[in-house]
């Protein structure tokens, strides 16, 4: 190979191949697609449509009037579409270097931190996607935040996407087999869900349950709720955006470690 | 040994916690050989081959690519190499041409180009026809020259393969060794050929006998012979059994 492809074209290359492979898969699997849009969806038509009977909302930002339950819910199920998407695409991770196409990914002369960052980049776009065509259904059931909510929502989800992705990719340099996978489903996304403000407000929690509400404080899926939240309906939650930009340098940080053979787990596995 | 090393190994130890998994190895392979490395299973030619290819990462000795130290200079180090691994590393669910595609953007190749280059990687192992096949309907024989061309296509002067023909038969067995062989003699690449199978060695080339970690004997495969058969030969030198043998 000519070592003139080591610059940066050739980088960019390399990311749009990462990019392309991962769009490919996930146009094959349309279960998983549909499978990302069913679950939301099922929370948004019957969890929340029956939960809007006992309860709305008074006005608190982002919000400026009462809102239904339903609206409330709606940024929480986008980031759940990410949470699922950002641990799936860890799966992937595990599976991929169950047989060996993780080996294809990582013998390319690419930095070790450039190639992951582009994987997690790719699931990233593939979650964003998700969260869209979730919104475009939302909007015929009254969820309709301002137009330009959909452009602002984009770095949002951008950003909340890399954190739960670079978590996904810490969790699969630490997972040795796929099978330990179901595992970490049951005690990283039903925690991080339900202990977030995707379903109920903090100062609501914080009525009944201080202490809860500090769980939910301390959880940082809590930010990508309310970025995505702020972002949808046109503001910046900043100290959400401050937690999720410093969580995702940490997870991501974390997982090149693991990823590195010269620092990380990998080379003193067998 | 033929022209300059395209693979220098020096002095390398790895252990896998209280486990040596390699001890002291050092070989070279160089430019248009064919470099047998002969071991039973667990003498370490996969955790050798991981570390040539910095999936683990070389704490004592020295690893060169084509002169670059696989530490110091990964990037120009994995650019020379191509690779084909012990588990099969294709996407089963994409076809052959895409999987070619990926590759070649994981080296910095365009599609167009990436293209150009697969089909005539294809053709030269005799898989041309079966480019737009999915990798899940392929034999595992053509499978594994699929690998060898995905292997080739960022022209690396220096090719691993870790027991390519392991699962095979016979006749696939066959294909792919004379597959390499024929790239040996008209490209003038490196070959470092994991086996445990003998009939694959040919008396004129170089082999290196790994057992237990350890480099137990180096050089041409009929001095290593001498008067005996190579078999008979590695089991004497590595006290191995029949059985170890053909597990």
């Amino acid at each position: 190979m000519s070592l003139e492809r080591l610059n940066w074209k050739g980088r960019l290359t390399c990311f749009c191949g990462i990019v392309w492979r991962e769009a490919l898969r996930f146009a094959k699997q349309r279960e998983r697609f549909l499978s990302a849009l069913v679950r939301p969806l099922v929370w948004l038509f019957l969890f929340a449509a029956g939960m809007r009977t006992v309860q709305g909302f008074p006005p608190d930002p982002p919000y400026q009037t009462w809102i239904s339950y339903e609206v409330y819910v709606a940024p929480g199920l986008c980031a759940m579409i990410q949470l699922f998407n950002g641990l799936q695409s860890s799966l992937s991770m595990v599976y991929d270097r169950e047989t060996g196409a993780m080996r294809t990914l990582l013998v390319s002369p690419y930095p070790r931190w450039f190639l992951l960052s582009s994987k997690l980049m790719a699931g990233v776009a593939v979650s964003v996607v998700q969260v869209y065509a979730f919104l475009l259904i939302a909007y015929f059931w009254e969820i309709e935040p301002p137009l330009i909510g959909y452009i602002l929502v984009l770095p949002a989800l951008i950003l909340s996407g890399m954190m739960l992705g670079a978590l996904g990719l810490f969790l699969s340099s630490a997972i040795k087999q796929l099978e330990n996978f179901a595992g970490v489903m049951n005690f990283v996304i039903f925690p991080m869900f339900f202990a977030s403000t995707a379903l109920y407000p903090l100062w609501r929690v914080e009525e009944n349950s201080p202490y809860v509400a500090d769980i939910l404080r301390y959880n940082p899926f809590t930010y990508c709720v309310e970025l995505i939240r702020f972002a949808l309906y046109a503001q910046v939650n900043w100290s959400a955006l401050a937690v999720v930009v410093g969580t995702t340098v940490l997870f991501l940080g974390a997982a090149i470690y693991a990823y590195d053979p010269s620092k990380g787990m990998i080379g003193r596995k067998r | 040994m033929g022209g300059s090393p395209c693979l220098g190994i020096e002095g390398v130890s790895h252990t896998f916690g209280k486990t040596k998994a390699l001890q002291d190895v050092s070989l070279t392979v160089a430019e248009g050989r064919f470099v047998s490395l002969l071991g039973v299973n667990g003498a370490g030619k996969t955790t050798l081959f991981s570390l040539i290819t910095r999936l683990y990462d070389n704490i004592s000795g020295s690893i060169e690519v084509c002169g670059h130290d696989v530490r110091r200079e990964a990037g120009p180090a994995l650019a020379q190499l191509g690779v084909v691994f012990q588990s099969r590393s294709l996407d089963m669910s994409l076809t052959i041409r895409q999987n070619i595609r990926y590759h070649g953007a994981l080296h910095g190749i365009g599609r167009r180009e990436a293209l150009r280059r697969g089909d005539a990687a294809l053709e030269r192992v005799g898989l041309l026809d079966r480019a737009d096949a999915k990798v899940a309907t392929l034999s595992g024989g053509q499978v594994r020259r699929a690998e060898i061309a995905r292997a080739l296509l960022h022209d690396p002067k220096l090719l691993l393969l870790d027991e390519a023909t392991v699962g095979l038969d016979v006749q696939s067995r066959r294909d792919v060794v004379s597959t390499v062989r024929d790239l040996v003699r008209d490209q003038n690449v490196g070959v470092l050929w994991a086996t445990h199978l003998f009939d694959e060695v040919e008396p004129h080339d170089d082999v290196v006998v790994l057992h237990k970690g350890s480099v137990l004997a180096k050089g041409l495969a009929s001095d290593i012979a001498g008067e005996r058969t190579l078999s008979d030969a590695f089991l004497l030198l590595t006290g191995a059994s029949e059985t170890e043998l053909v597990s």
